[in-house]
């Protein structure tokens, strides 16, 4: 909590660029990276000497957004900014024009619409493409199809891997690296992964223990080992920042994205989906603002918030349980309205001197919680967590009795997510998981969203080990006559990727490992947590504990398990040079970085940050990802044709 | 108390049903929590009053509506773009006639970047990518096609892990001498344990050209990674052929079979649509994938029947049910179950023999009981036809014709019926038939079945309830006037 508080002091302290000052106050500096990123920008940027207008791939504004503002592509003569579209490129006295695109098949096509619809009219400008994060053979050759590859003065890539999402937070933003894996079995992006984290050692330092769970963990490992072989005349002389690395595949857990997250964080994403750092949200709850400009004209835009820990209160209420929220929001508005009744006492000149001089910063502190305010109430009203907390008591009496009578009219809101969380929980405490369910059976009736439908089913198959062949079949027909037949497509793919399979002849292991691993914990206390499972009301995501056994007692404990899940477990050592050994003091944390291969979910983020905060745990994290994913958009990047007309 | 109980229900938001569980605990909880649910309704309240109040001066960060922080990426995009569009009418910007020679030349020679420029360089060397396809470099650079004796001095002899380190970094290498076989596996080989698939593309690519089918498929087949990115680039090139024949070389008939039926998605035209679908009948398929499959295509083949005959009824003008009920989409295209609505809604009554009857179509799916008569409930309530709603019950019954019976739970059809606004007559008698006591109270005060809650409170001799309930009717009516008899009944033991 510390940390946090010091990274906001300093945000309001005058810093340059007062987005990134966040992301230095951290057990890493981030910042450093950050720092790398855009000095490689500005480089390039350079090299298109004249003024220059850029046309983006609009997927790519959200991840820059974390690197650079308008104002550092302004220094760099940078005059128009366009989204990229077919036709022809709207008019701009400029020398150049500069592609920022992902590598792209479809994108090389609107770009050769551009260029070709250009020549005629202007024949002075010169184009360049910058390639994020890569290259590609496939999108040169496809633009030199379209006979346009000649056109450009400058092709180039801009190796942005790791993107500094905020203080102990790194993020590839790489939405298709879990379907790439598991489904392509392309392993581009764990190609990316590896340059990443050795872009990451040139800055930090040789981190010199790396330990992984998964083939793809495996796999990244090779690699940075076989990379660091490659370069080993130069040594880095950098103090190793990290004490271990531990790479972890998505697929060893494929459970804990499915259930709904249950942070404040988590909720907001899953709910209204927080992409690149903001969230849309509807106006309604944040329209009543300014007097004097009076009701007529209520906004119909969505409002559009960032989230980061450069927001104190934010950084305070993000990780905790959406049941503690209101009474720290109280809190909070206590003791802001306290600081403000201080004018009163000020009697002085100094002492007015003084309180005028914080006010900008109670200001800042009032519409913040102003903003969270507004967001707990439109959580609130969805999934009306008060009955949440009566749910569990009623599970431990008698959960048949709940289940039979509680097919409830699911006509609010809340109860639909009230209902969907009873059925999340009977899965992750082993109950009914062998049968067709009647809760998803219901919903699939009332043609509720196919994802949240996928969702549950694919629980129930893990959490199963796979379904009965009786009940998958089930399953698969109720969905293929209710959400159309092309959705065969989509069923093989959750079928390839493991998250649903038929029953084989192996016993169910999940009740095992969730016993050993401590999964399902009863009681989980959600104002005071002392242990991880409080962010999703009982259930521990598993990757997380086996992130804190691997800090104590050591994998060791958990062999059989470890066997259990899929992919290897490997440690792998880093030799450093003499010199560079950390002469640790006493009582000094040691920091891991854990790398969720194929995506991470907030609430694990939520308790890995709880894990850092644990007094004696002696350990803190910084976390790096390829995506920040939830179980919506997870199952999506994994079906064909999300978007159906079904749905 | 069970009304105290639902009330508090009420005040915390819980589902109205959720009042049953006997277990007294919960009950102390609900107190404890609606002392804190208080509390907390009073936090929030406090808050927006501060919020609120003085609401001097917050402009500490400059935002646009939007949230956008005023000169982040995104809002500069849509504000540059928008000026641009003033730039059209004012006078432009002095031109800028830069005449800086492009920096990229002073790259390493060999960057594939250098080579693409409009006016190539003398001294050209051949590239890999020359090397990928020869035919379409002339389309813009014939010189850069040159004799072999002249590209070899440019062609150093690097080795395999030498060529792909290069490719790698992006610098320019030629495949062509890799000529045997041996050799190009050599390379295929080290290209896949660098994992870098652009590299991997690359080699295939030139494997692709230089190998014929039935070799390259062998090879990749004891060489799964590469075979997948084989699969990926042909997928993204759309070389439908090629992969269908890898599929079934390589004994994956399955994934052919839906890859190839993926096709039908992108063709719009319906009738073609159908007659791709049927083609795919023949499709190595698994078993259950083809009973799928074989659905879909009978399925579309209907709507197309359906559609022209519906649309010709519709612009007939003599069908009363198109007239009153204009049709509002195509029903082209939509899954099973929403055709069936659409059938109980417009041919309901139709013979078992046409196309469009719900029976038929109930038949010839497999439509599973529950979903056939949630669908035929909600369209025929969605008409108003309480009468069909009745039969659907009643017909399920045809030995005892008094009870109704249902597939489902009588609450989960009361809940149907209410989304469709069913009237409180109608109602009534479903709500009556729900098995719980407390579930059929609960759902008979929140739909007005007043006739059901007075006779429950008479039969568990409540007086105080009744009495509260008397205050919730309308005055006057026939209700308030039936808890006025019952009240006044000396006949009836009332236990408080």
């Amino acid at each position: 909590m510390m940390r946090l508080r010091r990274s906001h002091l300093i945000c309001c302290a005058a810093s340059k660029e007062k987005m990134a000052a966040h992301l230095s106050y951290g057990r890493v500096n981030l910042n450093i990276l950050r720092e790398a990123a855009r000095k490689e920008l500005r480089e390039f940027l350079d090299k298109c000497a004249g003024s220059k207008a850029i046309v983006w791939d609009e997927y790519l504004t959200g991840p820059f957004g974390l690197i650079a503002q308008y104002s550092l592509l302004k220094e760099h003569e940078v005059e128009k900014m366009f989204t990229l579209k077919n036709g022809r490129l709207p008019p701009a006295d400029v020398k150049n024009i500069i592609f920022f695109v992902r590598p792209r098949l479809e994108l090389m096509d609107i770009i050769a619409d551009n260029i070709t619809s250009e020549d005629r009219h202007h024949s002075s400008r010169d184009f360049h493409i910058l390639f994020v994060p890569r290259r590609s053979m496939l999108c040169e050759q496809r633009l030199k199809e379209q006979g346009v590859l000649a056109s450009f003065i400058n092709i180039d890539e801009y190796i942005l891997d790791l993107i500094p999402y905020d203080g102990d937070l790194l993020s590839m933003e790489y939405e298709s690296a879990f379907r790439e894996c598991y489904l392509e079995n392309d392993q581009t992006s764990l190609y990316h992964t590896a340059k990443g984290l050795m872009t990451l050692q040139a800055l930090y330092g040789t981190i010199p223990q790396i330990y992984g769970k998964g083939e793809c963990a495996r796999l990244v490992a090779n690699m940075m080992l076989r990379m660091k072989r490659e370069f080993a005349g130069s040594q880095n002389q950098i103090l190793p920042v990290f004490d271990t690395l531990l790479l972890l595949d998505r697929n060893v857990d494929l459970l804990t994205p499915l259930a709904t997250q249950l942070t404040y964080e988590g909720l907001i994403d899953e709910i209204y989906g927080i992409s690149n750092g903001y969230v849309k949200l509807p106006p309604e709850k944040f329209a009543q603002k300014k007097q004097g400009e009076g009701s007529k004209d209520l906004p119909t835009e969505p409002k559009k918030l960032q989230l980061n820990s450069a927001e104190e209160l934010y950084a305070e209420i993000r990780d905790k349980n959406f049941n503690a929220v209101g009474a720290a929001l109280s809190k909070k508005a206590k003791i802001i309205s306290a600081a403000f009744e201080e004018r009163h006492n000020a009697k002085t000149v100094g002492e007015i001197k003084q309180f005028v001089s914080q006010l900008p910063h109670m200001q800042a502190a009032r519409s913040s919680l102003a903003n969270h305010t507004s967001i707990a109430e439109l959580i609130k009203d969805i999934t009306s967590f008060l009955a949440l907390k009566s749910l569990k008591t009623t599970i431990s009496i008698n959960i048949h009795y709940y289940v039979v009578n509680h097919l409830s009219s699911h006509v609010s809101a809340s109860e639909a997510f009230f209902d969907n969380l009873t059925v999340e929980q009977e899965f992750m405490t082993g109950v009914d998981t062998d049968k067709v369910n009647t809760y998803i059976e219901d919903c699939i009736a009332q043609k509720d969203p196919l994802i949240k439908i996928l969702r549950l089913v694919c629980m129930q198959s893990v959490c199963n080990n796979g379904l009965k062949h009786k009940v998958m079949d089930y399953y698969k027909r109720e969905i293929l006559q209710t959400y159309g037949y092309e959705h065969i497509l989509t069923l093989n793919n959750l079928e390839k990727a493991g998250l649903l399979k038929p029953q084989t002849g192996s016993r169910n292991n999940y009740p095992t490992i969730r016993k050993t691993l401590k999964l399902w914990m009863e009681d989980a206390n959600e104002q005071n947590p002392n242990d991880i499972s409080y962010v999703y009301s009982g259930y521990s995501p598993l990757s997380i504990r086996l992130t804190q056994i691997l800090a104590r007692p050591g994998w060791r404990s958990i062999e059989e398990v470890l066997k259990m899940l899929p992919g290897p477990h490997f440690e792998e050592r880093q030799q450093l040079p003499s010199g560079l050994h950390k002469k640790r003091q006493q009582g000094e944390n040691r920091t891991t970085l854990v790398f969720f291969l194929g995506g991470v979910t907030y609430a694990e983020i939520a308790a890995l940050r709880f894990l850092s905060q644990v007094e004696d745990s002696g350990m803190e994290y910084v976390i790096a990802t390829t995506k920040l994913i939830n179980g919506t958009t997870w199952i999506k990047s994994l079906m064909d044709r999300p978007e159906s007309p079904t749905q | 108390l069970d009304q105290k109980w639902t009330s508090w229900c009420s005040v915390l938001q819980l589902p109205a049903n959720f009042a049953q569980p006997e277990a007294s605990s919960v009950k102390e909880k609900g107190t404890k929590k609606q002392v804190k649910l208080k509390e907390s309704r009073q936090a929030v309240n406090n808050i927006r009053r501060l919020v609120e109040e003085d609401d001097d001066e917050d402009d500490v960060e400059r935002v646009s509506w939007s949230g956008e922080p005023v000169g982040s990426i995104s809002w500069s995009v849509k504000e540059t773009a928008a000026s641009s569009q003033r730039a059209d009418r004012e006078p432009a910007f002095p031109k800028i006639s830069t005449d800086t020679p492009s920096i990229s030349r002073s790259q390493s020679g060999y960057s594939l970047s250098s080579l693409f420029k409009g006016k190539p360089k003398v001294g050209n060397f051949q590239t890999f990518s020359d090397a990928l396809t020869d035919s379409s470099v002339r389309l813009y650079a014939p010189e850069l096609r040159k004799p072999k004796s002249e590209y070899k001095d440019y062609v150093s002899d690097w080795s395999p892990e030498e060529t792909v380190q290069r490719l790698q970094q992006g610098k320019a290498v030629s495949l062509e001498r890799f000529r045997t076989l041996q050799d190009k596996l050599l390379l295929l080989d080290h290209a896949i344990a660098a994992h870098d698939g652009n590299v991997i593309t690359a080699v295939l690519i030139y494997l692709k050209r230089t190998l014929c089918k039935e070799v390259l498929f062998r090879e990749l087949e004891s060489r799964q990674t590469a075979l997948r990115h084989f699969i990926h680039y042909l997928s993204e090139t759309q070389n439908q052929r090629l992969l269908l024949e890898l599929h079934r070389a390589l004994g994956r008939a399955e994934d052919a079979a839906l890859l190839q039926y993926k096709e039908h998605l992108s063709i719009t035209d319906e009738n073609k649509r159908r007659d791709f679908l049927k083609n795919c009948l023949s499709l190595p398929f698994s078993a259950e994938d083809l009973a799928h499959v074989q659905d879909h295509y009978t399925l579309l083949e209907r709507q197309i029947i359906i559609e022209v005959t519906d649309r010709q009824a519709e612009r007939g003008g003599k069908v009363e049910i198109f007239q009153k009920f204009p049709r509002k989409a195509l029903i082209l295209n939509m899954p099973l179950i929403t055709t069936l609505y659409y059938c109980c809604f417009y041919h309901y009554a139709e013979s078992e023999g046409t196309f469009s009857s719900p029976l038929n179509i109930r038949q010839t799916f497999k439509i599973s009981e529950k979903q056939y008569f949630v669908t035929a409930l909600a369209a025929r309530a969605k008409l108003k036809a309480w009468l069909d709603v009745d039969a659907l019950f009643a017909s399920r019954n045809w030995l005892g014709f008094t009870r109704k019976k249902s597939p489902l739970s009588f609450q989960r059809v009361v809940d149907i019926l209410q989304k469709n606004s069913a009237p409180t007559h109608v109602l009534q008698d479903y709500v009556a038939l729900v098995d719980d006591g407390e579930l059929r109270l609960t759902l008979a005060q929140k739909h007005k079945c007043h006739d059901i809650v007075i006779s429950t409170y008479r039969d568990m001799k409540d007086r105080q309830l009744l009495l509260g309930y008397r205050g919730k009717v309308v005055r006057g009516s026939a209700e308030e006037r039936k808890i006025d008899d019952l009240l006044s009944n000396p006949q009836i033991r009332w236990k408080n």
